[in-house]
């Protein structure tokens, strides 16, 4: 095992090792015994992950952060005559990703082995099949590649969901089933499209996004994308179209949410969690990977629906959120507001925008990640989600409440803690894209305090009235452990977030140069004409801006 | 104009100090839980906050040695938030205006660690939290030190939402009551409401000098002051649908922005009703918190920003206006309150509208000198009372105290000397800032109607006389109308609460000194306070005559006799003749009594419709009935309708049928594409 397939190896070994774990299974079946032990799969999933996770620390370790363009790459003819290749590597935005999703699971699986007792060997197979498809989708650099893992994760999550899960857990995985096959599908159309379009213009096949190094093919990224003239289904609107619903539908944004509170409330802890934490990254990273380089003009040009929609994502996620009686429920739509930050720093396409929202993704799944990872501990002392049926938890429970409390600190937003930094950035950004719209999704900031400290309140302080809550058990070494090791990041990149963001400065600067060419100079305000900008104009001698 | 000077490393550690103090506590308490000791919390918390006074006084010694208007520290430690263009760091900056509160901060915030000390370990509910306590404490010191300490207006952010937090842990410290934990949670959300203001005036800051040729974009107070000359000539429009006019000043907008933080941190109409309810917290929290420093936190940003502030007219109008109308609006209340914190509670919301007044007037040394002041009786107040409260066996209510100037003279004399203070009696130290403060109201010729909001100062200052003296009468004299059981019980509190109280009566009684007119103290340039401020915060200049700032004095003393003297008619001398007068007002007493139900209001006109618009509307209707049951589900039926038979197979559990059902249709279709 050369450093030279480190990305595969990390991308690879969950999934090589729930196929191995699988045949053993089938030789101890086969010798007369009932197959392997619950507890040897649970330890060699945690090995598994933990190893997947060691790797990319070794790539964290390894990446260039001052070099522009992709790293650790590998490459592999694969359906060559079709111009599908075995093609990885990445750049600071999918190390991100892929530290966030190798972090989060050996957690979950730690966790995990408390409230999932049925089928452990099919869940820990379905983990790890899941991480391997998440990983393989952040690394992919061809399209039709990065397309089969999008699929991969499906089907996991679908079981996690629909075996695992509570009582209306059919229903939930098969929403959650239809509306990301819908997505898919047309997006499979549009890459399609896309590769018919590369083949036109450069005579060769490919599925690459970028040109492989040292080959003469040309990447996807290469293509001239018409903006109008070709026929309908070429041009860069109906191809963004296609890819917006298919990410827009992940992310989710509103009015394509309503899969993500069902998927939440019945999946089991471990499923929520990486459901926030990584899965919904996807959406947001299709976009930001995709979406933005291959269409730019299209992007410029849907900008102001994408602003729109994220800022009413914002407020209506939150107040929504208010007005759930279900603790998860809750944090579900918390996530449909946070996501909308996530798209408005994005599609305010520059720097500070774009480097917040890709620090808020990670921060995203961390925040909420924990949140979920907190309320699956309460769930399996009492059984129950209803903020009603708690109040004064803070007394039985102080270490948790002040661990529940740092979390929702960070949720909301409070300096020194993850989220502001995201937030914030993210505001600056789309201030200068579109002041008012800013403005508005600045109020999304109180909101979050409303919502999130009403839930704590009612769980955490008052009297302890209801007696079923009196023997309730602090937190345990196991659960405290796990905590911990998520609000390490958590105050990492609140306090030193530089070292995250380092990894995003040459990626983040080449995307944001492309919009700054594809917006004209004497137009500055073009992706948000139909917003009501603010003007600056002189008075005096000051003279116009620049 | 401040130039920078050389890195004094030692600057960091002033704020480090509490955060390490809060972060042991924190630890420790996880690990150890409630067995921590006692004198380990005391030792810890205590001593970091007494070293970082003792810093503060070597920084102040260093800061006086260098020239006069060149005193500033700097200490660059990394940058914090960096991307794109934006890039905020992690630098402290100490210059006379972040010296003076970090002194009074560190200063009075020693004293009433101490005075923690005796009180917490009084306390009277089984889960005492003392570690915990503590652990907010220092958590608190933090952060206030960084917002007054950061050299930026997002690292004052950062403390301004630190000590918001702190506030609102430490309101609702006793959780297990109900009320305190809404009152926790107000405080919080109503101070979010101001922190949006902050937020967008930052963003507006940034997005108005990023871009300018010549200019740093940035959002240090260096790079704002540098670009003020750019930003001074800047209009702004704004789309018509907004409320208010299209076309504004920059500055003026920038001003307002920051204003609404301020008004929500520092307790101003129409953002102050989270303070009345923060006395739900413990008293040494009521004193360090929510009088002596966190809500001074908006008078420090607008000195901060005097340079700002000094070229929007319109934004220190309002700045003017908003604060002297909260000062009258809050002592009207407090005239009619019982509870003891109450009545401190409202004269805090007064005294702080003072302080808007004179910045709004310009004059940011005055604010500044009875930011300093009343820190210092307020704190001694508030403390004399939680010593009252404490001999009371946790008492509030004034109707059941009276008479205590026999059982506990310590407290006694020392909350007489708060009294006198406050209601503004020389050479007390209130008399000189207080003056100061109408002064500057008087000069301030170009604040529309100056002369009104001088009369607003006036009447607000004979009020705070009358309604303080009230309560010490009601409170020292007269008979005690406590149960005998309690009255015989009735005790001086422990050294270490009554410690803090003779230090801050002697501040309240002399710290007028450090920055008295000229016209009352015949030495040459005797207001040193203004002329240490004056490089920092642009100075006014007194065109008056010691004669007129005299007559002026005189009068404010005549209206403080005034309502000292009704005080003393109603409460003492004919105390049969208040409840009559009382009960002849009828609904202004009520409306009074009800703190003009703003609250109640607040909650008809946002809090229920906005929960009845998200429940109702958005979360019955659109989401589960217009997408969820309409689109999703309908489709949803057909689909099972017509394939249900299909969908069953999605059940077996195979997942290899799954991956190739999907691999063979994706095949398929390349295949038919591509050919």
């Amino acid at each position: 095992m050369g450093v030279s397939n480190l990305l595969s190896w990390v991308t690879f070994l969950p999934g090589l090792a729930a196929v191995a774990l699988l045949a053993l299974h089938a030789v101890a079946r086969g010798s007369g015994g009932g197959g392997l032990p619950d507890a040897a799969w649970r330890a060699a999933g945690l090995g598994a992950t933990l190893l997947a996770f060691l790797g990319s620390l070794l790539l964290w370790a390894g990446f260039d952060a001052g070099a522009p363009g992709f790293q650790f790459v590998e490459y592999a003819p694969w359906l060559p005559s079709f111009g599908v290749h075995y093609f990885v590597g990445i750049d600071g935005i999918s190390l991100l990703l892929v530290l966030l999703t190798t972090f989060l699971m050996p957690l979950v699986l730690l966790t995990s082995g408390r409230d999932i007792k049925r089928s452990v060997p099919s869940w820990v197979f379905f983990m790890l099949l899941l991480e391997t498809g998440m990983l393989g989708a952040f690394v992919s650099l061809n399209l039709f590649q990065f397309y089969v893992f999008w699929e991969v994760m499906l089907i996991p999550m679908y079981f996690i969901i629909g075996v695992w899960g509570g009582q209306r857990r059919v229903y939930a995985a098969i929403k959650f089933f239809l509306y990301t096959m819908l997505g898919s599908l047309l997006m499979l159309v549009a890459i399609l499209a896309l590769y018919y379009l590369n083949s036109q213009q450069f005579g060769s096949f490919t599925f690459d996004l970028v040109a492989v190094p040292g080959a003469a093919a040309r990447g996807l990224l290469d293509t001239q994308v018409p903006v109008s003239g070709a026929p309908w289904w070429q041009t860069q609107a109906w191809l963004f179209a296609a890819f917006f619903l298919a990410f827009g539908i992940k992310v989710p944004m509103v009015p394509f949410h309503t899969w993500l509170p069902d998927a939440h409330v019945e999946a089991p802890t471990a499923g929520s969690v990486i459901l926030a934490g990584v899965l919904l990254k996807m959406g947001t990273y299709g976009f930001v990977r995709f979406s933005l380089p291959l269409f730019p003009e299209a992007t410029v040009q849907f900008a102001p629906l994408v602003f729109g929609l994220a800022l009413i994502g914002i407020l209506y996620g939150a107040l929504v959120a208010m007005v759930q009686k279900d603790v998860k429920k809750l944090v579900a739509y918390s996530s449909v507001a946070h996501l909308g930050f996530v798209m408005l720093g994005m599609f305010a396409l520059n720097a500070e925008g774009l480097e917040g929202s890709i620090l808020q993704m990670v921060n995203h799944g961390l925040s909420t990640g924990a949140l979920f990872l907190l309320v699956g501990m309460l769930y399996e002392r009492r059984h129950t989600r209803q903020i009603a049926d708690f109040g004064g938890i803070a007394k039985p429970m102080p270490v948790f409440a002040a661990i529940f409390g740092i979390v929702t600190m960070s949720s909301i937003g409070l300096p020194m803690l993850n989220g502001f930094v995201g937030e914030f950035l993210i505001l600056v950004g789309a201030f200068e894209a579109a002041p008012i719209v800013a403005v508005f999704a600045t109020l999304g900031v109180i909101l979050a305090a409303v919502y999130m400290l009403w839930m704590y309140r009612r769980v955490m302080f008052g009297p302890l009235d209801n007696p079923e809550n009196r023997g309730l058990i602090d937190l345990d070494a196991l659960e405290k452990g796990v905590l911990v090791a998520v609000l390490i990041p958590i105050f990492w990149i609140g306090v030193y977030p530089s070292t995250f963001l380092r990894v995003l400065h040459p990626s983040v600067k080449e995307l944001a140069a492309r919009f700054e060419r594809a917006e004209p100079a004497e137009e500055p305000a073009q992706a948000t004409a139909w917003l009501p900008p603010l003007e600056v104009g002189a008075e005096g001698p000051g003279g116009p801006r620049p | 104009m401040v130039e920078p000077s050389e890195s004094y490393p030692l600057l960091r550690w002033i704020p480090l100090l509490p955060l390490l103090g809060a972060v042991v506590h924190g630890v420790m308490l996880g690990l150890l839980g409630r067995q921590m000791p006692r004198s380990f919390t005391i030792g810890i918390s205590c001593g970091a906050l007494v070293l970082a006074f003792l810093l503060s006084c070597v920084a102040f010694v260093s800061l006086l040695g260098q020239p006069a208007g060149a005193r500033v520290l700097t200490d660059e430690l990394y940058t914090w938030i960096g991307a794109g263009r934006f890039s905020a760091e992690a630098a402290l900056l100490f210059d006379p205006l972040s010296a003076v509160m970090c002194l009074v901060v560190t200063g009075v915030g020693s004293l009433i660690h101490i005075y923690s000390i005796g009180y917490m370990d009084d306390d009277h509910r089984e889960d005492k939290g003392f570690q915990r306590f503590f652990c907010y404490l220092n958590l608190f010191i933090f952060s206030m030190l960084v917002l007054v300490l950061g050299d930026n207006l997002v690292l004052m952010f950062l403390g301004w939402e630190g000590v918001g937090l702190c506030s609102y842990l430490l309101i609702g410290f006793w959780y297990s009551d109900r009320w305190n934990a809404y009152c926790g949670t107000k405080a919080f959300v109503v101070n979010r409401i101001g922190d949006f203001g902050f937020l967008v005036g930052i963003f507006l800051t940034f997005w108005s000098l990023s871009g300018v040729e010549g200019l740093q974009a940035g959002v240090s107070y260096e790079a704002l002051r540098a670009g003020m000359g750019h930003l001074s000539t800047q209009m702004v429009t704004v789309p018509g649908w907004l409320p208010g006019p299209t076309e504004w000043h920059l500055t003026t907008l920038i001003g307002l922005c920051f204003f609404v933080g301020a008004a929500g941190k520092s307790a101003q109409i129409p953002l102050y009703v989270w303070l009345p309810d923060a006395m739900a917290g413990p008293t040494p929290v009521s004193a360090l918190i929510h009088a002596a420093t966190m809500v001074t936190a908006g008078v420090y940003m607008v000195a901060r920003l005097g340079f700002l502030y000094a070229a929007a007219p319109g934004a220190s109008a309002l700045v003017a206006w908003t604060g002297a109308l909260t000062a009258l609006f809050a002592a009207t209340i407090a005239i009619a309150q019982t509870d003891i914190k109450k009545v401190l509670a409202y004269s805090t919301v007064s005294q702080l509208g003072y302080m808007f007044l004179a910045a709004g007037c310009m004059s940011y040394s005055a604010a500044m000198f009875h930011v300093v002041t009343h820190a210092f009786f307020k704190a001694l107040l508030f403390l004399g009372a939680g010593a009252v409260i404490l001999a009371m066996h946790h008492e509030q209510d004034t109707d059941k105290m009276g008479g205590l100037r026999r059982f506990i003279p310590w407290t006694h004399w020392t909350f007489l000397m708060g009294v006198i203070a406050i209601a503004g009696f020389p050479p007390f130290s209130g008399f000189f800032s207080k003056d100061e403060v109408l002064l500057s109201a008087w000069l301030a010729h170009d604040v529309p109607g100056h002369y009104a909001l001088y009369a607003i100062g006036l009447v607000t200052a004979g009020l705070t006389a009358f309604y303080m003296f009230r309560l010490y009468f009601r409170t020292f004299w007269g008979e005690c109308r406590a149960p005998a059981e309690v009255r015989s019980h009735i005790h001086e509190p422990a050294r270490t609460v009554i410690a803090p109280l003779v230090v801050l009566a002697v501040l309240s009684v002399l710290g007028g000194f450090m920055g008295p007119s000229e016209a009352f103290v015949p030495i040459k340039d005797a207001n040193s306070f203004a002329h240490f401020l004056e490089n920092v915060t642009p100075s006014v200049h007194h065109d008056v005559t010691h004669g007129t700032e005299r007559i002026l004095a005189l009068v404010a003393v005549g209206v403080a006799l005034a309502g000292l003297g009704l005080a003393w008619l109603l409460y003492v001398s004919r105390p049969g003749l208040a409840p009559r007068i009382a009960d002849s007002l009828g609904g202004l007493r009520a409306a009074v009594q009800n703190k003009y139900w703003i609250d109640e209001a607040y909650d008809a006109a946002i809090v229920r419709p906005l929960v009845r618009l998200s429940d109702a509307v958005l979360y019955r209707g659109v989401d589960a009935g217009a997408i969820d049951g309409a689109g999703v589900n309908g489709i949803g039926y057909l689909v099972r309708s017509v394939a249900g038979d299909a969908l069953k197979y999605m059940q077996t559990g195979l997942a290899q049928n799954y991956l190739l059902l999907m691999l063979l249709g994706s095949i398929g279709i390349v295949g038919l594409l591509v050919r």
